[in-house]
């Protein structure tokens, strides 16, 4: 055996099968053909199939992790009942985790890892490594076949009737039906949500004139001497409650955020004219897909939506200055009433949020 | 007097081990022996890259055992109640019974965390390994007949991975994922025409209603799930049925497979693979966490962290929708024709065609009929290869797009430069990574030349007598010989003579000529490098075989 332990570069003492394409197949052929197949070089050996105290070993190696995991599982067991589940330790190099995740992701992991360690150390140096060829076979059918199954179509179509023309009423009537059935399918799918109404609901919000704006930290309506110039306040409409039943739904649409701007600094006059003394109010629902764009540099008066980087400039009526977003952020038209409190003039003019079909 | 004849009634020794008992009951009615006869001593040939598909095929396995798990504690609904579970931050603050259910599998279920995060980096591993399945099998033409249709099962699983993602991380409704089904509105709105329809009938009534995560919830525990079970199936089977590629080398032939059989080694060695991937996952979510949904909070349309980001495999179509400019048009009639989305959605799925109907093209381009059975070495396909590589660098530049904001942080660079650069690199990148990629795949294939020609480059200087130096070259053994130039190297298609044999002019149309114009694009001189033959590797080893 040990003889073989050599170079299987020089392997070509005829005791492997040369197995070339070639139809001479001699031993010649490597003087005609440099390149032909020198056939399957003959197996090496391992240690474990010429050291028996190496396999010893290695059945060692493998009877030893099965057991590791063995024990990894008690272990898990144990983790489980022992510790409790709201308790933080300080674990290297992790800090500050749950010892309950830590050490039943940890005895799970080594309990799988050394089950498959042993099986693959197993079949590595245990399990016969010779390796041997199976042939393959074309997978199309040789013609005979084929005429065969042509044959059978052919009387199978001829006793139904369906070919050559003869129950043709039959085959399409068929045809017809089976097309048809799959309709009551999708008939059934028209009530999964109400009529979109050409966009109306996209285009209604809560705001009506009067509505109160409610700064949303405090929950009070917003007064102008509350805002000082550069700051943003998020707000919402006076009457939307987080318990509402459609809280979600009207939120999503009439969610505004007001900025103060030095009037001077703003460069739009309708933008002005619609803001009560330097104060703007814009929806905050980005016009490219809805994300609220409320991260605002106060300098250069630039809102950004933090989903797609959309950039409007607020002193200029919200007008895109980068990203993907497609039009200006709606702006809400305000006033000051006789309490002196922000309130809306009405409801936006055009539609808040990403556009769609209908938005003209 | 009958003619039935029955077969050879077999008789179970008296003697025989249960085990034989139990297998020859089953015999009897499955036909146990007839499947394993053809299929316990299957071979199987070893490589490193051959495991790559079992990785996505464990992550699958993983993913339904903890999938299941989860689905006993998740409560796949949108009312609102207020939390009262464990976490303290979160204790009286309103939200879907979604999220709290997540909280709760998170903080009051003891290992339930260590489910949740198994669950999201086996879902991440999935994709990762589909991806990298995918490359091995295209770089190596393991698409080539007989393999396309498996190429496609094996495509559509991607696709069902990546919705079946989406659907997943969407569930608990934390500030985050409720971006993401947000996103998923607008992008559904902005479809021409039905946009506004698609809308109501996906969420059942105005964004984000209470249908979404329940509709998403069937999806992603059944629905598509089932789906890729089924075509898991059928994409193993048909391995089986078409058995195994492997690379050229000595007795591994186009009508041989060579390797070790299924039973024993491939079932220890693969089998234990599985518990290898568990165990590995495991620990990585004992140690890793992974979407810390109670940071977040419930899901508000008005609120947003920063660095929202999808799970990588959407990052591309993320990225595409970053790079966009804002095209926006209202068209004569009145209605929005919202390009900033449109084009990213229909972008998307074609560049993920171009890879899917990429073997057909092949097929097409090089006319060739053959089965295929030897895995190529990249570099023996230029042109492929070249392909491959540049439609990866078109996923980078997008999935860069979508992470541009972290680019711009951790860089330190301005985030309108990156997205100037994605939309640039998009068209040119792939481009400039096409040819640099074709000619280091023939500089490969001129060192294989040179190596058989030559011999191996051993390092060793030698003097001669009349001081001259040489280099000493050894020569490859007969199976590196071989295994370098094992490969076809089919000749480049012609347009054929202009006249037939009748003098007659020939027709040749434009696809035709098409055709013939990128078959020499693959197989021309710029396309291949000749491998050498015998009869110059005779010369050169009779000439100078001194060395």
């Amino acid at each position: 055996m040990s003889s073989q332990i050599e170079s299987h570069d020089d392997v070509n003492d005829g005791k492997t099968p040369v197995r070339t394409g070639d139809a001479d197949g001699l031993p010649e052929t490597r003087e005609h053909d440099p390149f032909a197949d020198p056939g399957l070089p003959a197996h090496k050996p391992r240690i474990q199939d010429l050291d028996e105290r190496a396999a010893k070993r290695s059945e060692r190696v493998v009877t030893l992790l099965f057991t590791v995991s063995m024990l990894a599982t008690v272990g898990f067991i144990l983790s489980y009942a022992l510790i409790p589940i709201d308790a933080i330790t300080y674990i290297w190099p992790f800090g500050n985790v749950s010892p309950l995740n830590f050490s039943l992701g940890m005895t799970l992991g080594l309990a799988l890892f050394c089950i498959g360690a042993g099986a693959v150390h197993w079949s590595r140096t245990l399990m016969s490594d010779e390796e041997s060829a199976q042939e393959r076979h074309p997978i199309e059918a040789t013609p005979a076949v084929k005429a065969a199954v042509m044959e059978d179509f052919r009387k199978g179509t001829e006793e139904s009737g369906i070919g050559f023309g003869r129950r043709k009423m039959i085959r399409n009537s068929m045809f017809g039906a089976l097309a048809l059935v799959p309709l009551s399918g999708i008939v059934l799918l028209r009530d999964l949500g109400p009529s979109p109404e050409g966009g109306a609901p996209l285009r209604r919000t809560m705001w009506e004139e009067g509505t109160l704006i409610i700064n949303e930290n405090t929950g009070q309506p917003l007064r102008p001497e509350d805002m000082v110039v550069g700051s943003l306040v998020q707000a919402m409409p006076e009457g939307l409650d987080l318990h509402d039943h459609h809280f979600h739904e009207e939120i999503a649409k009439a969610a505004v955020m007001l900025v103060r701007l030095e009037p001077e600094d703003i460069k739009d006059q309708q933008s002005a004219d619609w803001g009560h003394e330097g104060i703007l109010c814009y929806s905050k629902i980005c016009t490219h897909i809805g994300c609220p764009a409320t991260l605002y540099e106060q300098q250069t008066h630039h809102a950004l939506c933090p989903c797609h980087q959309s950039t409007f400039d607020l002193s200029d009526g919200a007008r895109v200055l980068f990203g993907p977003a497609g039009h200006a952020l709606p702006q809400l038209r305000i006033t000051v009433n006789e309490d002196g409190y922000l309130a809306a003039m009405g409801d936006f003019e055009e539609p808040p949020g990403p556009s769609f079909w209908e938005r003209g | 007097m009958s003619t039935t004849t029955n077969p050879p009634k077999r008789e179970t020794r008296s003697g025989a081990p249960a085990g034989e008992k139990v297998a020859d009951w089953a015999d009897g009615r499955l036909g146990v022996y007839t499947v394993a006869k053809s299929n316990m001593r299957k071979i199987f040939p070893d490589h490193w890259s051959f495991l790559l598909g079992e990785i996505c095929l464990y992550a699958f396995v993983i993913l339904l055992l903890t999938g299941v798990y989860l689905t006993l504690f998740f409560v796949p609904s949108m009312a609102e109640i207020e939390y009262e579970g464990s976490y303290i931050p979160m204790q009286g603050v309103l939200m879907s019974e979604a999220y709290a259910s997540t909280l709760n599998i998170s903080f009051d279920v003891r290992g339930g965390l260590l489910m949740r995060e198994i669950h999201h980096w086996s879902a991440l591993l999935f994709v990762v390994g589909i991806f990298f399945h995918m490359m091995r099998v295209f770089f190596t033409g393991a698409f080539r007949k007989p393999r396309e249709i498996n190429w496609l099962f094996g495509f559509a699983l991607l696709v069902l991975a990546i919705l079946t993602g989406l659907t997943g991380y969407s569930l608990p409704d934390d500030l985050l994922s409720g971006v993401g089904i947000r996103f998923m509105e607008g992008a559904i709105l902005s479809v021409p025409v039905v946009g506004t329809w698609l809308q109501m009938l996906v969420f059942g009534g105005e964004f984000p209603g209470s249908l979404i995560i329940p509709r998403f919830f069937v999806a992603h525990v059944l629905l598509l799930p089932g789906l890729m079970l089924g075509l898991l199936v059928a994409h193993l089977l048909l391995v089986v049925y078409h058995k195994h590629t492997h690379f050229a080398g000595p007795g591994r032939t186009n009508d041989n497979v060579v390797g070790m059989p299924l039973f024993p080694v491939y079932m220890a060695k693969a089998g234990g693979f599985f518990f290898l991937v568990f165990g590995v996952i495991a620990m990585i979510a004992a140690t890793t966490s992974i979407n810390p949904v109670w940071v977040l909070g419930p899901y508000r349309p008005d609120q947003i962290s920063t660095n929202a980001q999808p799970d990588w495999y959407l990052g591309f179509s993320e990225g595409l929708v970053r790079m966009m400019p804002g095209w926006e048009m209202v068209i004569p009639g009145g209605y929005t024709l919202n390009l900033g989305l449109l084009v990213p959605l229909i972008v998307f799925p074609l560049v993920f065609a171009v890879i899917a109907l990429y073997p057909f093209f092949e097929g097409w381009v090089t006319k060739d009929k053959r089965e295929h059975h030897i895995a190529e070495r990249p570099r023996n396909a230029p042109t492929r290869t070249a392909v491959g590589v540049a439609w990866l660098s078109w996923y980078f530049v997008a999935l860069v797009a979508g992470g541009n904001d972290i680019w711009a942080i951790h860089f330190d660079l301005s985030i309108n430069a990156i997205t100037w650069w994605t939309r640039i690199s998009f068209f040119v990148l792939p481009v400039i990574v096409f040819i640099i990629t074709r000619r280091i795949c023939l500089g490969l294939q001129r060192r294989d030349r040179e190596k058989v020609l030559h011999g191996r480059e051993t390092g060793i200087i030698k003097r001669l007598p009349h001081g001259e130096f040489i280099e000493v070259h050894e020569p490859l053994s007969a199976e590196k010989r071989y295994a370098l130039t094992a490969h076809d190297q089919p000749r480049p298609a012609e347009l054929g003579p202009s006249v037939d044999e009748n003098g007659v002019p020939r027709k040749v149309g434009p696809l035709e000529r098409l055709r013939v114009r990128i078959n020499r694009g693959y197989y021309g001189p710029s396309g291949q490098i000749p491998k050498p033959t015998a009869e110059e590797y005779r010369e050169i080893t009779s000439g100078h075989g001194h060395h």
